[in-house]
């Protein structure tokens, strides 16, 4: 069936509908990785979110069984140049166009997803939707960030993973499930916690804290924020990825802006500042923490080589520290793996 | 902290062409001095292939055209005395005499220190034996394998591994000696025969059917380490990667099957110690995430150059940045200009390679593609999906297909084709799915991928519905997508290919024009790398000004290599300097036209009318120049003229009046210029007619031939006939013509740059070889020595009255007869010759450069008079015969070469000497074997042995007529007998070098100098089978000992 893509500056591209025949809104992004997308379409961090791939063939391995970055397609909808609908792999248990289908997700393809990238590049993110069949294109698009997207993906209420002494807090914004394997691997054990529990009073049993990626705006996390701000006053080790990431700095005063375009992809390249390393990483992030509002006893620790924007703070005496991209990976490479061991290192 | 950077840094080039080590060895050489240049570092670069961009004047500082023989590189450092050596640059052979030249303290009493890798991790890679070790200390998993050093060794460790197994050899280029062996009497003689040139074999596990993966890895010296590609051959292990299809990105990899293997070469990488740039190749099960680690190239490699050109990421130019030092991140992307070059290519296309065999130029050559690497070039095809890429890439291949499906000939016995797999395996699949074979089946036939095998059914499915449907505007578009050609759909809907041409334009059908940028699109690039897609709603640039676009050469094969591509690098620097930008059309991942700093935009597209036309469409260029690229350019002159495209140069029309038989006949006439008689027939009853009327041998070729293809000397009415069946099954459109041969000729040939019918530059040269050895297989020297003044004199001349006849503008190649002072031309070319470099090169004047000036109406009075030079430069050919299993290593009417080499001497026979030295011959050391066929031969070769018999330097052997001959010449030689013992005399390297001449020109089936000959070149002992190359080596080696050999840069002659 056909269907369009329709941006907010008024672009259409025309292609074909996959997966569900629905008509959705969002905000589209678009990510560079060549592979891994069962792992993208999953992660929390794209809720509310039309994800384009760069990469032309999409499906190519089907899906394989099992979870991935959380119980459910996080996407609002797929936009590829050529979905295969011929998938092969020992693990596949299905197409791409069926999973998508049974989670109720459009994808649309036979889209130049280079073209649209161009134009997000240029213009910045910008709201759009697929359109399918005859139905009528939305006129005005809510923003999703103006939504608490992260209410959306966080648990409900508290869960525990892995059997250890050593226990630590995972607030969840919308946690990739490798957050949770990283950590449990090393022998931790984990109380998952919403995005507005109130774990602090429950600290003196925990010997640090996590806080997730997620979706959005991380100023529409208020609770969080003030939660996270009492934490860091126990002088715990207190770490933060992607979203945890801006919640930390700005419970510590400091300032995010929205990035023209984002950073999503797998080969983004992070300087450790003051050495002559460099990490590639995987990234999903549309806000970024604003350099010059950090206070002076913080330092940046990573700093993304191709832009220069900060990819990861670190206090200058305490175990405080955060990054921006997904030392977890999956989707991407596990250079920055060891920070996981660094974290564990300070508990 | 950063080491002390090098003033002088020595370069080791690969030498001429052959299999398994080819052009790609002129890009990563070319980046590497431009890279150290960049730093004010002084290059001295050694190798003999002159036809190289690398050993152009204003590449390397210093450059040695000499053998790349440790002996010699001594003797370069002892002189030159430079401070530190690159090796890794320089394929294979650069390598090894780098680290023969460590071990023999070399390195270390000259203080020349190894730049990048070091020299112990090189070895580690090397010895699989090691390798194998250091990789299971890290928990590495690899192929379960032994090393051998014996032939019982190899026996016994067979027995714990079990058969199917692969036996390969360290220390090797391209798999040479490797090879999947499923019982005992195969392994042994398969040992027997590696262990004759190497010390040791590897038996490995056979994991047949596994994915094959390969990882461009790159790391600094600060412990910075990316892989810059990851690629998947489409062919599982089993076949050699220089022999598969190969996709970049992998395809089916899921993304934890991607990062694990990713992880696990980083690891390795550090591990080794890599500074620079290496390959890393694994096998994945296919049922499972098991890996294993098959091999490490700790260099830069076809596989590198590949990644390189898929990805646009420069990794030689990196790599030599990283050997001097620097840290990656330092290192900018040359390509965005803003970001850094620590960082990992995305990819919004696919790259496809498809090798490039040219397995019909031998007769008797066994057409099975295995374990051990045989294709001669590559071609890359992008496109935004696979199909697209994929028919793309095997047009490109300029093997006569029009893609995956259409007019050629179906692969009659597919099934086993495809269960062997052969050079045309891919058409086999096709022809199968059109059979009804399911992928499933196929899957189970070839173990390819069923993704793979779905891209060809899905291509495979559209063809019937272009058969039988009719041609809507949707289904045009879709066939676009696919990747159809015109000429494709033409053949399907039965309608001319212009026709579909105008329906397209009608109907809005065009391709769009993308970047490659090497990040997808997230940062802005100005980037020149280009290629069409009809997958796009929007073209990423707009047309160009004041373009002029050059046409390339296109794969690299027998009779088309690198020297095109120096000629097309050569006219765009020319082109630029002359204030125009320069577009280059080409698609051959090897070349250095394709570089991204040579051009101002780069298509790396197919060489089809079509194509070409789409380009030109869209930019509206100044002029198109054809003739630089070889003759597949040069074969689209008239159709791109009638198209209104303007051709610089000779007018399309005069080309035509060269190659078109007939026409160049009346041309000839009418200038009065002789030929050998010749008839264009149709019928075998006319073709014998002619012979007998002008009498045997004769000579049958197809016109608009490239290296002879099809060419064959028949002696006798038996052979006309069996000949003239194989010439007209390859050139249906083009007629056979058949001419008198004319025997114990000599062959002249001139090069030269004409305006306007008038000669402005011109060198001669004379071959060793008699008439009848294809020029590119024959040794040329220049200046002639042996052709008498008044033939120069009168040969000239008549060059000239062609120039003139044919208006030329811009390069030409004539070749001539001379006999007893009687001349006749043989043919003309219209367009840059192979010998281009070579001339330039000998005479310090580039020829390619002249011809582009001319062509642009601008040329400079070029100084030239006579030469009057006090050295001789001496070409010789590079055959691969060794990889070609089974066919006849003997000089012929078809070329055969797949490179060539050059040398520079103050006389001839130093040049000479140089130049086969150069070439790969050896040194003959104690015991020669002659075994000549024709008692004339005997005759012309006595001298020369009566001479070396007086000297005592060596032991004779030869076979039983030879034998007798030199006795009653009272040379003391010792008798062998045909058959066995001379092949056994052979195989247990008691002679150590070979004299085989066989007794005529014609292709003998199966006999004893056959055999003599081809175990000669399968046990790697040196062989001469052309009697005048023979007397002329031999003579040489009389006078001349290794240390008389001077060592001169080319700047000292």
């Amino acid at each position: 069936m056909r269907a369009h893509l329709i941006l907010d500056d008024g672009t259409v591209y025309q292609g074909e509908s996959f997966g569900a025949a629905l008509s959705i809104t969002g905000e589209v992004v678009f990510n560079t990785g060549m592979t891994g997308y069962p792992e993208s379409l999953t992660d929390p961090s794209y809720r509310g979110q039309i994800l384009v791939y760069t990469y032309p063939l999409i499906g190519n391995y089907g899906v394989p069984e099992g979870e991935f970055e959380s119980n459910q397609i996080q996407v609002r909808g797929v936009v590829v140049l050529q979905y295969q609908a011929h998938y092969a792999h020992w693990s596949a248990q299905q197409s791409l166009g069926e999973w998508l289908q049974y989670h109720g997700i459009p994808g649309i393809t036979g889209i130049d997803t280079r073209a649209v990238t161009k134009r997000l590049r240029n213009h910045g993110v910008m709201l759009g939707q697929i359109v399918v069949g005859h139905d009528r294109p939305v006129t005005t698009i809510p923003d999703p960030n103006t939504q608490n997207l992260v209410a959306e993906v966080s648990c409900q209420k508290p869960m525990w993973y892995g059997s250890s002494r050593k226990q630590i807090i995972l607030v969840d914004c919308g946690v990739k499930l490798s957050m949770i394997r990283s950590l449990t691997q090393r022998g931790i054990r984990i109380k998952r916690v919403p995005w507005d529990y109130n774990y602090v009073a429950e600290l003196n049993d925990f010997v640090g804290v996590l806080i997730s990626n997620g979706p959005g705006d991380p100023k529409q996390c208020r609770t969080t924020i003030a939660y996270a701000e009492q934490a860091l006053r126990s002088g715990k080790p207190n770490f933060g990825i992607c979203l945890g990431s801006q919640i930390q700095a700005l419970a510590v005063g400091a300032k995010t802006y929205k990035l023209k375009y984002g950073h999503r992809a797998q080969n983004q390249p992070c300087q450790i500042v003051d050495s002559q390393r460099c990490l590639l990483t995987s990234q999903n992030h549309g806000y970024a923490v604003r350099e010059h509002t950090l206070p002076k006893i913080w330092r940046v620790w990573f700093r993304n080589a191709n832009d220069g924007s900060v990819e990861g703070i670190h206090h200058r005496t305490k175990p405080f520290f955060s990054v921006q991209f997904h030392p977890e990976a999956n989707p991407g490479p596990h250079d920055s793996d060891y920070i996981f061991d660094y974290f564990v290192s300070m508990l | 902290m950063k080491p002390v950077q090098p003033k002088t840094v020595l370069i080791l080039g690969s030498g001429g062409l052959r299999i398994g080590q080819a052009g790609e060895f002129d890009y990563s050489g070319s980046q590497a001095i431009k890279a150290l240049q960049q730093e004010g570092v002084k290059t001295i670069l050694i190798n003999p292939n002159i036809a190289t961009v690398q050993t152009d004047q204003a590449m390397a500082d210093r450059i040695y055209f000499l053998p790349l023989t440790s002996s010699f590189v001594e003797r370069v450092i002892a002189k030159e005395r430079p401070d530190a050596l690159l090796l890794s640059f320089g394929g294979q052979t650069a390598l090894n005499v780098g680290l023969q030249l460590e071990r023999q303290g070399v390195l270390q009493r000259y203080r020349v220190a190894v730049l990048g890798t070091p020299t112990r991790a090189i070895r580690l890679t090397e010895d699989r034996k090691l390798f194998a070790q250091a990789l299971r200390k890290i928990n590495i998993t690899v192929a379960k394998s032994a090393a051998v050093t014996t032939v019982t060794a190899g026996i016994k460790q067979a027995k714990t591994i079990g058969f199917p197994l692969v036996m390969r050899s360290a220390f090797s280029l391209g798999g040479e000696g490797s090879a999947v062996i499923t019982n005992q009497t195969e392994l042994i003689r398969r040992l027997r025969e590696a262990l004759a040139t190497v010390p040791q074999v590897l038996i490995e596990e056979y994991l047949g059917g596994w994915k094959e993966i390969e990882y461009e890895v790159v790391r600094d010296r600060f412990d910075n380490c990316v892989t810059v590609c990851n690629m998947e051959n489409v062919d599982p292990m089993g076949i050699h990667t220089g022999e598969s299809i190969v996709v970049a990105p992998s395809q089916t990899l899921t993304n934890h099957e991607y990062h694990q293997l990713r992880s696990v070469a980083m690891i390795v990488v550090r591990s080794l110690g890599i500074v620079g740039e290496c390959n890393i190749q694994f096998a994945l099960d296919p049922r499972s995430d098991q890996y294993r680690v098959i091999e490490v190239n700790a260099r830069l490699s076809r596989s590198s150059a590949l990644a390189s050109k898929a990805t646009g990421y420069p990794l030689a130019w990196v790599a030599a940045k990283l050997a001097l030092g620097h840290n990656l991140l330092e290192v900018k992307n040359s390509v965005t200009k803003t970001t850094t070059s620590c960082f990992e290519p995305a990819l919004d296309y696919v790259a496809i390679k498809i090798p490039r065999w040219d397995l019909k130029k031998f007769k008797h050559a066994d057409h099975t593609i295995s374990t051990e690497m045989k294709s001669v070039g590559e071609v890359m095809a992008i496109g935004k999906t696979f199909t697209e890429a994929l028919q793309k890439g095997l047009r490109m291949t300029s093997t006569g297909t029009q893609g995956l499906v259409g007019d050629h000939p179906a692969v009659k016995k597919f099934r086993s084709e495809i269960i062997q797999a052969t050079d045309r395996r891919i058409y086999a699949l096709a022809t199968a799915l059109q059979h009804g074979y399911t992928v499933e089946q196929l899957h189970q036939l070839s173990q390819i991928d069923r993704w793979f095998l779905y891209q060809l059914k899905t291509i495979v499915d559209f063809s019937e519905q272009l058969k039988t449907k009719p041609l809507t505007r949707t289904r045009l578009w879709q066939a676009k997508q696919l990747g159809f050609a015109d000429d494709q759909i033409a053949h399907y809907s039965k309608q001319p290919s212009a026709t579909v041409r105008q329906l397209r334009k009608r109907w809005q059908i065009t391709p769009v024009i993308k970047q490659i940028d090497t990040l997808a699109g997230e940062y802005p690039a100005n980037t020149n790398y280009l290629y069409l897609t009809y997958h796009g709603s929007e073209h990423d640039i707009v047309p160009g000004r004041k373009q002029i676009v050059v046409l390339g050469s296109g794969p690299y094969r027998i009779g088309s290599s690198v020297e095109f591509d120096w000629s097309c690098v050569q006219a765009v620097n020319t082109i630029k300097a002359q204030g125009y930008h320069s577009v280059v059309i080409n698609c051959n991942p090897e070349t250095v036209s394709t570089d991204y700093d040579i051009c101002d935009r780069l298509y790396f597209e197919e060489l089809s009318l079509e194509r070409v036309l789409d380009i030109i469409d869209f930019e509206q260029p100044h002029g198109t120049i054809i003739s630089m690229g070889g003759q597949v350019p040069n074969n689209l002159a008239l159709d791109l003229q009638q198209h209104r495209v303007t051709i610089l140069g000779t007018h399309p029309r005069d080309i035509d009046r060269a190659e078109d038989r007939n026409k160049f006949s009346k041309l000839l006439d009418r200038i009065g210029l002789d030929q050998p008689a010749w008839i264009e027939v149709t019928t075998l009853a006319a073709a014998k007619k002619f012979a007998q009327a002008v009498g045997y041998p004769v000579l049958i070729r197809p016109s608009y031939v490239l290296s002879g293809a099809a060419m064959n000397i028949a002696v006798s009415p038996k052979q006309l006939q069996q000949y003239l069946r194989v010439a007209a099954t390859i050139s249906k459109q083009h007629p056979v013509v058949i001419s008198k041969f004319i025997t114990e000729a000599r062959e002249i040939e001139f090069d030269g740059v004409a305006q306007h019918g008038e000669l402005k530059v011109y060198a001669m040269t004379e071959h060793v070889e008699l008439a009848g050895v294809h020029s590119g297989d024959a040794h040329a020297v220049f200046p002639p020595q042996k052709t008498y003044l008044e033939t120069i004199r009168r040969t000239k001349q008549r060059m000239r009255d062609v120039v003139q006849a044919l208006n030329i503008t811009g390069p030409f190649n004539i070749q001539f007869l001379a006999k007893n002072n009687d001349i006749k031309i043989i043919e003309i070319n219209v367009r840059a010759s192979r010998s281009f470099p070579f001339v330039s090169k000998s005479v310090k004047i580039n020829f390619a450069e002249i011809a582009t000036l001319a062509m642009l109406g601008k040329i400079a009075s070029v100084d030239f008079k006579k030469f009057d030079l006090d050295y001789v430069t001496v070409k010789s050919p590079v055959f691969s015969y060794s990889r070609i299993k089974g066919a006849d290593p003997v000089l012929y009417v078809e070329m055969g070469s797949t490179g060539e080499v050059a040398a520079f001497g103050d006389g001839y026979q130093e040049a000479i000497l140089k130049s086969m030295l150069a070439s790969g011959l050896d040194w003959p050391k104690k015991n020669i074997l002659l075994s000549i066929g024709h008692d004339r031969d005997k005759a012309k070769l006595l001298s020369i042995v009566e001479k070396l018999h007086r000297q005592h330097r060596f032991q004779w052997y030869a076979t039983a007529g030879t034998a007798a001959f030199l006795r009653k010449h009272q040379v003391s030689v010792k008798t062998v007998i045909k058959g066995r013992p001379v092949l056994e005399l052979i195989r247990q390297r008691v002679v150590d070098f070979i004299v085989n001449i066989p007794h005529g020109h014609t292709h003998q089936e199966i006999s004893h100098g056959f055999s003599i000959r081809r175990t000669a070149v399968d046990y790697h002992i040196p062989l001469i089978s052309d009697v005048q190359l023979a007397n002329a080596f031999l003579i040489a080696v009389s006078n001349l000992k290794e240390s008389d050999l001077t060592i001169k840069a080319w700047d000292e002659y």
